[in-house]
């Protein structure tokens, strides 16, 4: 705050990290579930 | 809980609960995380980075309750043998890992302003970094032993269980300590109204910690029913191999 930061800066960079980061979590575990899930039905119907 | 020892019980409430989970989560969090970026005041001391906390404070709290849940799964699955607790305890170990990651990374943007610094060799800030190494290491050992063949996760659920000490040392470090960090502003004294802290950041504050936790909720279901898939489809296709080998 001395050396004149701006502020809002850091305030985006966690909330980009925040939304991006949660975001990627949970496109990877919806996409990991549906292959396991999808794996299991194939080996099911063979 | 042996009620859902069953995966086909446990799958039946699991499908059930995953995506209105993520859903429901995700939305809020965006309109909480909107207001805390555009509807929230600045603070009088901390200025606009009060705005990160929104972000910070519920990932300190899924880091912390995400390696109290690999605790509660691991005691259960050396005392009970419940079917599916190694099963939970792996399935939260990634997401608790980003969310203590996710904290450390926050608390440092935060820091740099307000402290000058990005980083200080503080209670509250190393014992949360030891907890990052340490879902580090958990999540090797379980990896370990899922490639080993043998699906023993003892060593890991030991490891979950020792380490749980961590949780009461990272709570009680701005207590014991002498410490940059600012001692709890949430406790029981918010939920009876007696918060030091001003009420519009204390219910934004619970609601962002509410949406997260949905969120992270939903993300282990769908990593759990991950892990069952796979372990499913794994013996099936062993068994049927073995038909073979006897045909």
């Amino acid at each position: 705050m001395h050396e004149g930061l701006n502020q809002l800066a850091f305030v985006y960079a966690a909330y980009a990290l925040g939304v991006s980061g949660t975001l990627a979590l949970v496109i990877q575990s919806w996409t990991a579930m549906q292959r396991a899930e999808d794996r299991r039905e194939r080996s099911r119907e063979q | 809980m042996h009620g859902y020892a069953n995966p086909a019980r446990f799958l039946r409430l699991a499908r059930l609960l995953t995506a209105p989970l993520l859903v429901v989560g995700g939305l809020w969090t965006l309109a909480v995380l909107a207001w805390g970026l555009l509807g929230a005041p600045a603070e009088q001391l901390q200025g606009e980075t009060v705005r990160i906390l929104f972000v910070h404070v519920p990932a300190a709290w899924l880091g912390m309750g995400g390696w109290s849940l690999i605790a509660l799964a691991s005691l259960s699955e050396l005392v009970w043998r419940h079917p599916l607790a190694s099963i939970a305890a792996r399935a939260a170990a990634l997401p608790g890992a980003f969310f203590a990651l996710l904290c450390l990374v926050t608390g440092s943007l935060w820091g740099r302003p307000a402290w000058g610094a990005w980083w200080v060799w503080d209670g509250r800030l190393t014992s949360m970094l030891v907890l990052f190494f340490l879902y580090c290491a958990y999540l090797a050992l379980a990896d370990a032993a899922v490639r080993s063949g043998h699906g023993n996760t003892r060593i890991a659920a030991i490891f979950g269980l020792v380490g749980a000490v961590n949780i009461p040392i990272i709570h009680y470090s701005v207590i014991w300590w002498n410490s940059l960090h600012q001692p709890p502003s949430i406790g029981m004294a918010a939920l009876s109204g007696k918060s030091a802290m001003a009420p519009e950041f204390l219910y934004g504050l619970l609601a962002a910690t509410l949406g997260f936790s949905l969120l992270f909720g939903g993300v282990v279901l769908a990593r759990m029913r991950s892990i069952l898939a796979d372990q499913q489809t794994e013996s099936r296709l062993r068994r049927r191999a073995m038909e073979y080998a006897d045909a």
